[in-house]
């Protein structure tokens, strides 16, 4: 497969800021970042000002602006892990890249820097192969190919829209699992990037992401943004709700999601069993939710990502709003982000 | 990967049998030794019945040859192949263990990336115990393996997971390319340790590779048919990627997982691509038929047992692929011969045992 080459003008990476101090973060990624443009979000709720080393192309967003540029009345709330949305909606870039800003990079096996947005640019720049399994994992990377068996005609692939990448030491697991599991750290480096086959949801999270802005953006919404919702990501669905809607409308538009490679390494945060005491309105919503995305299917009329978010907020007002009123409050959301979205977003 | 010793402690050696197609020889299980030979292996010899293969000493096994196969299975061995490893499926049909593993005699023991062997059985023994995922994918890959759990978002209703069904491992070094790829990569190797295992999801169909495969054969045995390839057939080369589009739709149907990825195997032998390309021929338009056949492929209610499953499989073989070319009308016979055989075969299983023990004792 031929080089992958990364222009630096192409990708713009968004940080939600949720600490105050940036300084040890963007420290540890400066020898990945510091060539692209960043695009740092603070959380609306943090009180202190940011702190941010010299030596990066950054454009700062903080309350004042995030509401001079959406209004004060609106459905979304970019509050916590959601302001990050707000970067996505400002972007003017065709890929974006987002990482918490509680992770630092990692080191594979030989003990060599991952290049977290390079890995996710190349996932994001070679085609992804929803429709049928490739057993040796990604046939695009060097050293690997589509197996015997493999239809010819499918090996074109598809474009891929969104790159989900994994974490080291701190895996995204649940606070009860953590719990459960006190010291459990994921040591295992995967050395594989793989496309989710068409009609296979998947649990995406938020803390390393990356996605082509120009074929989804609109489609990232910050819209199940729970009440109670707190800074740790043990209290968060927002991100899970939004990969299981992206999955669907690119299963139906035909776009690839890449799961896999850039491991990202993830701070010790918070304590998992303190996380437990708050009320598990995340969770139980995610139950109710599985056979909705199993069986949702978009009109063929629905060609555009704003079509399809559209479409997609009406089934999920239609069919889990009776359920539970926060999805009324997420179809609401969706719906009201296309809007923003078009006059923002594409300014 | 854990380190493994020399004489590593054996896991369901009474309920396993290992399948082994050959036509050469079987020199290479003296590298398997250590990991082998507590097992029962099943010797389908295919080729010359008259060449006699030698065994190593010390493996407790059972060989059968095309003459056996014939006074077996009597008319009904039309359904097996002959001159194609597609043939190792008799040895599923014969075998009277819950699981089955089946390795080409070209595949080795591969060392992990800390240079430790590969006990490739151990982990499909693993796989096999542990459930499949199939609903809904976990970014962890198998949330059963030792460091791994299932992540955030994952609904709790899903985390039992189901029984798994199949253990597909992989290759380093050849890997399993089809001829044209192998024409125009002649020298690539795998050399990738993917420290990974993972289920397919529900509705995705791959394309499955018998050279280091396990499964349950009490859950999916029937369905694992190889199909009519070799001599007097047009195509090869397709036998595994058959099996493995059945199984699918089938353990989709029933609710059975199928898991991809560890252990991986050393590859030892690279075919002959231009004699692989003419194997592979027809099969490589036929493909462009055969996938959707299967992707659309939907099983009713009645279909409760992998047999009626495989039944009513074959019937839309016959149907809808039957049009593509008259070779599926005689596969889908061919499948139902394969049910009929086995349900003979498993029914009256106890008498079978000691006759055939006697045959192949008495041919020795």
């Amino acid at each position: 497969m031929s080089q992958v080459i990364i222009n630096d003008n192409e990708v713009d990476i968004v940080i939600g800021a949720l600490h105050s101090d940036l300084t040890n973060f963007m420290t540890e990624w400066k020898p990945v970042f510091s060539r692209f443009h960043l695009i740092i979000v603070k959380d609306p709720d943090l009180k202190e000002d940011l702190k941010i080393p010299e030596g990066f192309s950054a454009d700062v967003y903080t309350k004042s602006e995030i509401e001079r540029v959406v209004g004060s009345s609106t459905a979304i709330r970019f509050s916590g892990y959601a302001c990050r949305y707000f970067g996505f909606l400002v972007s003017k870039k065709k890929y974006v890249v987002c990482i918490d800003d509680d992770c630092v990079p990692a080191k594979d096996d030989a003990g060599i820097l991952v290049d977290a947005v390079a890995q996710h640019i190349v996932n994001l720049k070679t085609p992804a192969t929803p429709f049928f399994f490739n057993t040796l994992y990604d046939p695009f990377r060097k050293g690997a190919d589509f197996v015997r068996g493999y239809p010819f005609s499918l090996r074109n692939g598809v474009d891929c829209a969104l790159s989900c990448g994994l974490w080291l030491n701190l895996a995204d697991l649940d606070a009860p699992t953590q719990a459960l599991k006190p010291s459990q750290r994921n040591s295992r480096y995967v050395d594989a990037v793989l496309t989710v086959p068409v009609r296979a949801m998947l649990p995406v999270s938020g803390i390393n992401i990356a996605f082509n802005r120009e074929l989804v953006g609109p489609a990232l919404v910050p819209a199940l943004v729970l009440a109670g919702e707190g800074k740790l990501r043990w209290e968060t669905v927002e991100d899970i709700w939004c990969g299981l809607c992206v999955k669907a409308i690119c299963d139906h538009l035909s776009l690839g999601v890449k799961s896999g490679l850039p491991y990202v390494s993830r701070a010790e945060r918070g304590n998992a069993i303190e996380s437990l005491k708050k009320e598990w309105k995340g969770v139980k919503l995610m139950e109710e939710v599985v056979p909705f995305f199993q069986s949702v299917r978009l009109p063929q009329s629905a060609t555009t990502t704003e079509d399809c978010v559209i479409e997609m907020a009406k089934a999920v007002k239609e069919q889990l709003g009776k359920v539970d009123p926060m999805f009324s409050q997420a179809a609401a959301a969706m719906e009201e982000w296309v809007k923003l979205w078009k006059s923002v977003g594409s300014a | 990967m854990a380190a493994t010793s020399s004489k590593p402690v054996p896991l369901l050696k009474d309920e396993l049998d290992i399948v082994i197609p050959t036509i050469r020889n079987l020199d290479f299980l003296e590298m398997w030794r250590p990991f082998f030979e507590q097992y029962h292996l099943i010797i389908v010899q295919d080729g010359d019945p008259t060449k006699v293969i030698k065994v190593p000493e010390g493996f407790d096994y059972e060989l059968y040859n095309r003459n056996d196969i014939n006074r077996i299975l009597g008319p009904k061995a039309s359904c097996i192949s002959f001159k194609d490893s597609a043939c190792r499926c008799f040895g599923y049909m014969v075998s009277k263990k819950k699981y089955i593993y089946t390795i080409d005699d070209d595949c080795f023991v591969a060392k992990d990336p800390t240079g430790h062997d590969i006990n490739a059985l151990e982990q499909h023994i693993k796989n096999l115990l542990s459930p499949s995922t199939p609903f809904f994918f976990n970014t962890l890959y198998d949330p059963y393996r030792d460091g791994a759990d299932f992540v955030r978002g994952y609904p709790f209703s899903l985390r039992e997971g189901v029984p798994t069904a199949v253990s597909h491992g992989l290759w380093l070094n050849i890997p399993d390319y089809d001829a044209p790829t192998q024409l125009v990569k002649p020298h690539e190797r795998n050399t990738r340790f993917v420290d990974a295992v993972l289920t397919i999801p529900k509705g995705s169909l791959f394309p499955m590779c018998g050279m280091n495969l396990a499964f349950n054969r009490e859950l999916i045995g029937p369905a694992m048919y190889f199909g009519l390839m070799g001599d007097g057939q047009p195509i090869g080369r397709y036998d595994d990627m058959w099996a493995g589009w059945c199984i699918k739709v089938i353990c989709d149907h029933l609710g059975l997982g199928v898991k991809t990825g560890l252990p991986y195997i050393w590859h030892s032998k690279a075919s002959n691509p231009f004699v692989n390309l003419k194997k592979e021929y027809k099969g490589i338009f036929w493909q462009e038929e055969i996938i959707p056949f299967f992707q659309a492929a939907t099983l009713s209610k009645d279909a409760t047992s992998v047999q009626k499953c495989y039944i009513e499989l074959s019937k839309q073989v016959k149907e809808k692929l039957g049009v593509v070319d008259p070779y599926f009308v005689k596969l889908a016979d061919a499948m139902v011969t394969w049910i009929e055989a086995w349900d003979e075969i498993n029914n009256s299983a106890e008498e079978k045992t000691t006759e055939n023990k006697t045959a192949v004792a008495a041919a020795k």
